[in-house]
């Protein structure tokens, strides 16, 4: 089981040129959990995402990594506890699966050493987890999206953290790859406590992975717990502006948004929406 | 079913390896060849023993001559001016992940061609003065570049575009230079517009030879991290690598290297822009590319003035050569990048 | 309700660009002005009696009554050449609906001088008609080869397509004319005269051999202006408001290798005055080619002969070619337009 960290933000401000896309957000990371970002398109998910995750420097608050700001950790040294996999990574041409996951392994390698013996191991264990073994010798070039996403999310299992952000690990997915790459993130948490952090878009999908939901709206944090507890039909109105009934997921037990437009709706359900 | 893993891995890369180790040999070992025909042949075929010596420092009529004045100091500018661009070139085009932002479309040899040109014909200036310029030139075309092309987000293509108006205006002054400062003192005016290693003497080697000797191999090093930069901002940045830091050692020393060999040879047409998709498509992806694309550099300049000397029955100049090859490979590579839609 | 058909009875009326006016105005005043610049300054400075004397009193022979002649000749030569680029630059830029289109960065240029230099090294040739037709013949095939390569892919010819293309064509010609060159140092010679794009060598004999193809190119530019509007609201509008796209294309794309052709092959590679003329022209008047296509003959026109005027001041006592004084006008203007392009336009 990884170990427990504290990482925790004291009303950051960040954004780019100037403009603030966050604002004075303070909030802690639950360790050992799968934690989700919600919210509107430009709301700030994704700058927060950066910002927790060194990318972005907050230009007011401050944020610490078991009690120690971030900013003062060597880069290398954050990376053995901190991954990201950001929203579309680059993939260097004509690259193979196995190298590309090795690369992962930068922070844990010198300016002159070779590979060694744990970061095989590492790459083999990462290559595992994500189904993605026999693809090992093959061309990044040659794989289908869900797979490149299996091996982008390698690579950032084989750097060994035990926080690991993601930013819409799903987008650009079907929907059978959506929940085959959040059934590996919840195996990855519940075998060995990896703290994730990601943003989704999909709220139903957020609802019924997450432990801890973060919500956000126009750069506020606006709720922040159990999908249980926070997502509720005003919230949803509130972050999205969308009228909705929330149910019971059959499957889960979570809670699930049913959308409410201007059409399309038998009788009652109208008042129940703006109720 | 771990250990199986782990072997496949190992088999994979072990492949990978062997590919790089016997290309780079191989590599090495043509250039040693270029290089000793660069000492053989010439307007008159001395005996091998009798080069030998005369490299040696033994006095020979003729071949001493012949040898250590003109065809060594030609070999050497052709062999570390090969490394540095092909060193130079492969450094900006992965760094900026596209094989057409290099040196040469982007106008970096330009800027150091122009500060060149501007102190030996104009201004007479001694060799060290020349190189010191030329750095200067080729650090602040890439500043300009880069000042003229930050925008919200990086877009490689506004470099390209910046870089190809700074290259015409450098283009011009340097036209007008030649024509205003050396009557079109032939041989020096395509030194400027092509590059060349006609007339490469002895006493104006060290400079570029030093700053290779210093620059390469820091590069050399440097090449995990180029290959962590490849990955993007946001990856590298997450794997805890310094990118602001590491970009800019890699350009200064890229810079420092390429502004040297242009201030020795000229801009050579194009071996910038070569070198590095070749040496790619020898070795493969996975292990670093920076030491074969140095070798692939000095082995194109080489050659090229090998056929340029030797192939046709008027003597053209290296950047002659390298220009009707580079260029339908550039124009080749563009056909298929517009293909795939990646332009 | 009433209001807003008033306002669609607007939209529908002929519309004047609002500066209309006063941007001629101004260009009238700047050309003369250019003009007058153009007759007194140079290596050699003329006084008012000089210029009077040199213009009217053909009797008077004194020496700078003489430099006032000369100098009238290249004015006129300059004043049609930019001119001829401005058209062109328009036209182009119209034709592949790219900002960036100019002779000088499709590689038009260096086709252009391929051929001419191919020609005085195997064919003989010597005069002005000679150069003119292998220029053009040149030019053309450069142009097509240029567009074809850089429309090619997702996306048509984008600004980035285009430049690359050009510049990687450019690179592969040039090489071509040195080598052709560094044997023969007679072509050397003659093409080097050539080769500085300048105004300087002008006399009549090669304004009359320009003015044929100056009224050609203009004519069929003429031809096309209307349909260049429907153009540019891209290839399935155009064909659904009755344009003939193919017939359009060949028929502009020809007037503007005409006229940069021509251009070319009489005063030498000038880039960038096509470019620069028609986008402060775009800028100001907006993008209706009625106006944009003749303003952009006279801010051309303006443009290379102050820009000449310039290269003659600051290059003196001898002078600075125009061609390298249009690049350093001009190139700033592409760093410009690559700074607002929109990123995926790139």
């Amino acid at each position: 089981m990884k170990p427990k960290h504290i990482f925790q933000a004291e009303g950051i401000v960040a954004g780019y040129d100037d403009k603030a896309v966050i604002n004075k957000i303070s909030l802690e990371i639950p360790s050992n959990k799968i934690n989700v970002i919600i919210g509107a398109n430009a709301c700030g998910k994704s700058t927060l995402l950066k910002t927790l995750a060194r990318l972005i420097k907050p230009t007011s608050g401050k944020i610490t990594f078991d009690g120690k700001s971030i900013s003062k950790i060597p880069p290398k040294q954050f990376a053995r506890f901190v991954g990201l996999l950001p929203q579309s990574p680059i993939v260097p041409e004509g690259i193979t699966v196995a190298d590309l996951v090795g690369r992962g392994r930068f922070p844990h390698q010198s300016l002159f050493s070779g590979w060694t013996k744990e970061d095989y191991e590492a790459v083999a264990e990462a290559m595992e987890i994500m189904n993605i073994t026999e693809l090992a010798n093959h061309h990044i070039d040659e794989l289908s999206g869900g797979q490149r996403q299996r091996v982008w999310i390698a690579m950032a299992l084989a750097q060994q953290t035990d926080i690991l952000f993601l930013d819409e690990p799903t987008t650009f997915l079907d929907i059978t790859y959506q929940v085959e790459i959040l059934d590996l993130l919840t195996d990855l948490n519940q075998k060995r406590g990896t703290t994730i952090v990601m943003v989704l878009h999909d709220i139903n999908l957020s609802a019924r992975y997450a432990d801890n939901i973060f919500a956000l709206c126009e750069g506020k944090l606006v709720a922040e717990g159990e999908p249980s507890e926070v997502i509720t039909s005003s919230l949803i109105k509130e972050i999205f502006g969308l009228d909705c009934t929330v149910i019971e997921d059959p499957i889960s037990g979570s809670p699930s948004v049913v959308p409410i437009g201007r059409h399309h709706v038998t009788n009652g359900m109208h008042s129940l929406g703006n109720g | 079913m771990m250990n199986k893993s782990i072997e496949i891995i190992i088999a994979g890369r072990r492949q990978r390896r062997r590919r790089w180790i016997v290309v780079t040999t191989s590599l090495a070992a043509l250039l040693f060849v270029l290089c000793c025909a660069m000492l053989l042949l010439g307007n008159t075929i001395y005996p091998v023993k009798d080069v030998m010596l005369a490299l040696l420092g033994y006095e020979l009529k003729g071949v001493s001559f012949a040898v250590n004045s003109i065809r060594l100091p030609r070999m050497l500018a052709g062999f570390f001016a090969g490394i540095a661009f092909g060193i130079g070139g492969n450094t900006f085009q992965t760094m900026l992940r596209n094989p057409l932002a290099n040196p040469n479309v982007i106008g970096i040899t330009t800027g150091s061609s122009a500060a060149a040109v501007f102190c030996i014909v104009i201004l007479h200036t001694s060799e060290s003065i020349v190189s010191i310029a030329s750095i200067i030139a080729g650090l602040a075309t890439v500043l300009f570049i880069y000042l003229f092309s930050k925008g919200k987000s990086f877009s490689i293509g506004r470099i390209i575009l910046v870089g190809i108006g700074i290259q015409a205006m450098l283009n011009a002054a340097i036209s007008y230079i030649l024509l205003v400062g050396a009557q079109q003192d032939i041989p020096s005016a395509l030194r400027w517009l092509t590059g060349s290693l006609n007339g490469a003497q002895m006493h104006e080697l060290p400079p570029l030879v030093i700053f290779v000797v210093i620059f390469a191999p820091i590069i050399i090093l440097l090449g995990k991290h180029l290959s962590i930069l490849e990955l993007g901002e946001q990856s590298a940045t997450s794997l805890g690598l310094n990118t602001d830091k590491t970009r800019i050692i890699l350009i200064i020393s890229a810079v420092f290297i390429l502004a040297l060999a242009t201030a020795t040879t000229g801009p050579i047409a194009f071996v910038a822009f070569l070198a590095g998709p070749i040496a790619k498509r020898l070795v493969g992806v996975g292990f670093s590319n920076v030491i074969p694309a140095g070798l692939v550099g000095a082995n194109l300049v080489l050659a090229s003035d090998l056929i340029g000397q030797f192939a046709f029955d008027v003597r053209y100049p290296v950047g002659i050569i390298t220009g009707i090859i580079g260029a339908p490979y550039l124009i080749y590579l563009l056909i298929r990048m517009n293909q795939k839609g990646e332009l | 309700m009433n209001s807003s058909i008033d306002s669609k009875n607007n939209l529908l009326k002929p519309h004047i660009p609002r500066h209309f006016i006063a941007v001629l105005v101004a260009c009238l005043v700047m050309l003369v002005l250019c003009i007058i610049a153009s007759l007194v300054f140079g290596s050699r400075a003329i006084s008012f009696n000089e210029l009077i004397a040199g213009l009217f009193h053909q009797n008077v022979d004194s020496y700078g009554a003489n430099v006032v002649r000369q100098r009238v000749a290249r004015t006129v030569f300059s004043l049609f050449c930019g001119a001829a680029l401005g058209i062109s630059g328009a036209l182009m830029q119209a034709v592949t609906r790219n900002p960036i289109a100019d002779p000088s960065i499709l590689g038009v240029n260096t086709g252009a001088s391929l051929f001419v230099v191919g020609g005085i090294a195997f064919l003989n040739i010597s005069t002005a008609t000679q150069y003119i037709w292998l220029a053009l013949a040149g030019a053309m095939i450069t142009a097509v080869f240029v567009f074809g390569i850089g429309s090619m892919g997702r996306g048509g010819a984008t600004p980035l397509k285009l430049v690359l293309a050009g510049a990687a064509t450019s690179a592969a010609l040039s090489s071509l004319v040195i080598a052709i060159m560094i044997p023969r140092s007679y072509v050397m010679d003659q093409f080097r005269f050539w080769q500085v794009g300048s105004v300087g060598a002008a006399n009549w004999s090669s304004i009359t051999t320009f003015i044929p193809f100056l009224i050609v190119g203009i004519l069929l530019g003429i031809l096309s202006i209307a349909a260049l509007n429907a153009l540019a609201l891209g290839d399935e509008v155009a064909k659904g408001l009755g344009v003939r796209t193919g017939v359009l294309r060949l028929t502009a794309a020809l007037a503007a290798v005409l006229l940069c052709g021509a251009t070319t092959a009489l005063a030498g590679p000038i880039g960038f005055v096509g470019l620069l003329a028609t986008h402060v022209i775009r800028l100001i008047l907006g993008p209706d080619m009625r106006y944009v296509v003749p303003m952009s003959a006279f801010a051309g026109a303006i443009i290379l002969t102050i820009s000449d005027v310039c290269g003659r001041v600051l290059g003196s006592p001898g002078e600075l070619e125009v061609g390298v004084v249009t690049a350093f006008i001009g190139a700033p203007i592409l760093i410009i337009i690559a700074r607002k392009a929109k990123v995926r336009g790139l």
